[in-house]
């Protein structure tokens, strides 16, 4: 018990770890259950995240480089990337289909 | 326990609970918000491992780029602004078993593998500087094609969502 407590009181490098690992979890979480395409996309938003808090602190605590803040820079250029071109898929869907949820999407033509 | 302590926890559990909202609302709207609140909770992680460049980073992009993007998804893509924006979940049992056990071996591993840790944490310098000799440096190849990959990706981006519909 006073094991946990004195881990609790001092934020290291295993705290972040388990935070990314709550936060990817919950972004899985979202994307296996979620019937709306927009949602599938805020799910795979928090698994990024989650996987930069990862970077960040190894680079902080466990290499003390920048190269992890620089692998964040590019998680994020591509995260924004994706965002835009799945935001343009999903609006094409929804013109064909009138719908974006996942699970009535089942045709490959009209 | 000294006040970043708390303030670091606070801060978790605005993350941490947002994300939740965001997994579990039904309203589609709500679940936006909360994530506007999960990616500043982030962006205050960053700033917690002293990340400051990539915490205003954060902000610009995630909350001023992408959420805006997702909100206007969600927007265009719903017949009726005024009512309800729903959506409903599927396979919630089995998704819950195969994330609990995912989350538990990943926590498991956290928590029992002996992480290579600096005895003495780096001198806390500036980031941007550091980052920006990194991207002329070491990182130019990376950042050259990371660059002309968002280029392409943002032109395709608008070529798809403008093309029009020939039926």
């Amino acid at each position: 018990m006073d094991d946990i407590l004195t881990w609790l009181e001092h934020p290291g490098l295993t705290h972040f770890l388990l935070l990314s690992v709550l936060l990817f979890s919950m972004g899985l979480y979202a994307i296996l259950t979620r019937k709306n395409a927009i949602m599938v996309l805020m799910g795979i938003e928090l698994m990024l995240n989650a996987s930069g808090i990862n970077f960040i602190a190894f680079g902080r605590y466990s290499t003390g480089t920048f190269d992890g803040q620089v692998i964040t820079v590019f998680v994020i250029i591509l995260a924004a990337a994706e965002a835009a071109i799945a935001l343009a898929i999903v609006l094409n869907i929804y013109q064909t289909f009138n719908t974006v949820n996942v699970d009535e999407i089942n045709k490959l033509k009209d | 326990m000294d006040l970043a302590t708390v303030i670091f926890y606070v801060f978790v559990l605005i993350t941490l609970g947002s994300a939740a909202v965001v997994v579990v609302s039904r309203n589609i709207v709500r679940a936006a918000f909360a994530l506007l609140f999960t990616l500043f909770g982030v962006a205050a992680m960053y700033a917690f491992l002293m990340a400051d460049f990539l915490a205003v980073t954060q902000l610009l992009v995630y909350v001023g780029g992408i959420l805006v993007l997702l909100i206007f998804g969600v927007m265009l893509t719903n017949r009726q602004i005024s009512v309800d924006i729903k959506t409903g979940t599927v396979q919630t049992w089995l998704a819950a078993l195969i994330v609990a056990a995912l989350g538990g071996t990943l926590a498991g591993i956290v928590w029992s593998t002996q992480w290579n840790i600096l005895s003495q944490p780096p001198a806390e310098t500036a980031g941007a500087p550091k980052i920006g000799e990194m991207f002329l440096g070491s990182y130019l190849l990376p950042f050259e094609i990371a660059s002309a990959v968002l280029l392409v990706a943002l032109i395709g981006a608008a070529l798809i969502a403008r093309r029009e519909r020939t039926s």
